[in-house]
């Protein structure tokens, strides 16, 4: 039909040889309808007892109070508002993976969301439980929710970036929840018509009673353009408003009005750093080489490098308007930056974030599958350091220098950020094995028009110019799971 | 014979099974419902499908949470209890946009999905209305009601010769039921 023409020039979203609809959902479904294998476990067990450490952690605090971290009366915000920050940051990608690609209809997030999406969730869920933990009475945690004056508290001040944020964060936790759920109901809903026993009716009951008929797909549709449509300018303010938490202050080195564009760039840097870190594992482990191609490895690194570009660009502003400004405590903020007692973790930051990543600049990098998880990995650590640096070199340091302090963790400041990753992988391990890591009913949207076997029917027919499926198969070079063999006859 | 009541065509590729739609309508056969694993862009034209009014409310909710949330954050800092901060004015609008903005998005957010699971009669438990348990996997399903049909011989024969590789006549209406 000529509704699924695509240019031969683009790359396939989909490889292997016989992919059909059944296949597809067989081979996503594989870790979800079978026991898990050793390395789940091992992944698992690890990651859990990551979440018992950080349990520990966090139970200690809140019977000890926040004194328990290495805070100090110069520096008092540190680790916490670093890990907060961090995370709400890695949970960038998912939303937008899912709703700005969909708005610019690349159809390669078709493939990622599913799993991007969850990994937002949940990195926001262990940025919340940092927000929590920081309070130092969590107990009283209900106080930043506009109550009536009877309840403790006048109303919030609604002029105040922390409300703004506690509005922001819930509403992003809440609409992306809504949405990867929605976009999770036919894939929940195969389960369940694959299922006996009491699985069936514990799929069922998720499922929602999803049956697939044309209104209810009319409608799916409808209503993820709009969320899509919504979630984008979401995504964006979200990491504004967390940027604004420091730029409203009136300490230097935060009081910046390039910080809005600045965080979300890096919001959405470390957020695909961490996609990128998580899928280059699943898809070996889970066997899906044929889903999340090189292509997709290739188009998140390429991401990765423009908005590093963009945070090296800010980082470099920023310096140069500190010392444009002329005034004093600015540039002084900025001196005992890059050449003050946190100097190391300024130019850890500058050397993951702004240089490494320049490496993607080569096709041979970019594609490489052992080089792009260990630059994702340094720019995990690059950007926690870029907000701890943002935090603690602005605060410690204050303007009356007898009150100069240091900061250092203490045992619960490392395990509660160790645990916090643990919360995260056990969370994220339950999820590949319960639910569909791959979004199966929008893959199958491109089995007849992007894929391999479909491309490569087209060039066995003729249907295509020569020097077009020359240039094809060419750029199937970079593929680990192309036989280049297979077009040698065509 | 009577006691079918429902007869569906399985096919296992969708444009075949829009070829197959086109040849039911060309003999002027009524289709109940066509049951996919995945959207297939095109078909609600064919079956006369209206659009989906689903934007509308999105918008609407959307307005009511952009007026709830400027209606609340005024009676609050300006009405009910106007608090002195350095002399600045109480209705300081530009800090109440960001919170108006996300309430927006909330409203239309979770106005519209419920609004959909409304209209779509999707909640947690529903029992599943399912005619085709590969439906929601690898089989592109065409329904028809057997009780408006006299010839269900040339029914068949015509799903058979648009590509429908199986054709079930079911004498329930849903599978899903124990």
């Amino acid at each position: 039909m000529s509704s699924h023409h695509e240019s031969i020039l683009r790359e396939p979203l989909i490889t292997g040889k016989n992919i059909t609809y059944s296949r597809i959902t067989d081979e996503v479904l594989l870790p979800v309808e079978n026991k898990p294998n050793r390395a789940w476990w091992i992944g698992f067990i690890v990651a859990a007892a990551g979440a018992c450490l950080w349990l520990f952690a966090v139970s200690y605090t809140f019977w000890t109070g926040i004194g328990s971290w290495g805070l100090n009366k110069t520096v008092g915000w540190a680790w916490d508002i670093t890990g907060f920050v961090w995370w709400v940051g890695i949970g960038h990608a998912g939303t937008l993976i899912s709703a700005v690609l969909l708005l610019f209809r690349q159809n390669w997030r078709n493939s990622i969301n599913r799993s991007a999406e969850a990994m937002t969730i949940f990195a926001v869920i262990c940025a919340a439980t940092y927000v929590v933990s920081h309070m130092g009475r969590p107990w009283l945690a209900y106080w930043p929710l506009p109550l009536p004056n009877q309840f403790g508290s006048l109303w919030v001040n609604f002029n105040s970036p922390l409300v703004w944020d506690v509005f922001a964060i819930s509403t992003y936790f809440s609409v992306s929840l809504v949405f990867w759920y929605v976009g999770l109901l036919p894939d929940i809903a195969t389960i369940r018509d694959r299922a006996v026993g009491s699985r069936r009716k514990i799929y069922s009951i998720l499922s929602f009673g999803w049956t697939g008929s044309v209104k209810s797909w009319q409608r799916f549709e409808a209503v993820s353009l709009i969320l899509a449509g919504v979630a984008t300018p979401l995504v964006l303010s979200v990491h504004t408003i967390v940027s604004m938490d420091f730029a409203t202050s009136v300490i230097p080195g935060w009081h910046t009005t390039i910080f809005p564009p600045y965080f979300v760039a890096g919001a959405i840097f470390s957020g695909f750093a961490m996609v990128q870190t998580l899928l280059l594992v699943t898809r070996k482990v889970l066997g899906l080489e044929n889903y999340i191609t090189m292509f997709h490895i290739e188009s998140m690194n390429k991401i990765i490098v423009l908005t590093g570009s963009i945070v090296g660009v800010a980082y470099l502003t920023e310096l140069f308007v500190a010392w444009y400004s002329g005034a004093e405590y600015e540039q002084y903020a900025f001196l005992n930056r890059v050449s003050g007692p946190y100097a190391w973790a300024y130019w850890i930051m500058m050397t993951c974030n702004v240089i490494t990543p320049q490496l993607f600049w080569f096709k041979k990098i970019r594609t490489s599958i052992a080089i792009s998880w260990i630059l994702s990995i340094i720019v995990n650590i690059g950007m926690w350091f870029e907000r701890f640096v943002i935090i603690v070199t602005s605060l410690h340091r204050d303007y009356l220098p007898s009150s100069w302090a240091m900061f250092y963790p203490t045992w619960v400041d490392i395990s509660i950020f160790i645990g916090s990753i643990g919360v995260f992988f056990t969370l994220f391990l339950l999820f590949i094995r319960v639910l569909p890591s791959v979004a199966m009913a929008e893959v199958r949207l491109l089995v007849k028009s992007s894929s391999e076997q479909a491309k490569k029917k087209l060039i066995e027919e003729g249907k295509v110019k020569a020097h077009e499926a020359e240039f094809y198969v060419e750029s199937l070079d970079k593929y680990d799971s192309v036989e280049q063999s297979d077009y040698v006859k065509v | 014979m009577s006691d079918i009541k429902y007869i569906l065509g399985l096919f296992d590729d969708p444009d075949e099974m829009m070829h197959g739609i086109d040849q039911l309508q060309k003999n002027n056969i009524g289709i109940y419902d066509v049951y996919t694993p995945m959207p297939i862009h095109g078909i609600e034209n064919k079956l006369g499908v209206k659009r989906s009014r689903l934007p509308i409310v999105a918008f609407f909710c959307g307005i009511t949470g952009t007026c709830t949330a400027l209606s609340m954050i005024f009676y609050m800092m300006v009405h009910d209890w106007p608090m002195n901060i350095g002399g600045k004015p109480n209705f300081a609008l530009p800090d109440f946009i960001p919170i108006t903005f996300e309430l927006t998005v909330l409203f239309c957010a979770f106005g519209m999905v419920g609004a959909f699971f409304y209209r779509t009669h999707l909640f947690p438990g529903r029992a599943p209305r399912v005619m085709e348990l590969r439906a929601t996997a690898d089989r592109f399903v065409i329904a028809i009601n057997a009780n408006q049909i006299k010839d269900r011989d040339k029914i068949d024969s015509l799903l058979k010769d648009a590509g429908a590789i199986e054709i079930k006549h079911n004498d329930k209406k849903y599978v899903s039921y124990e």
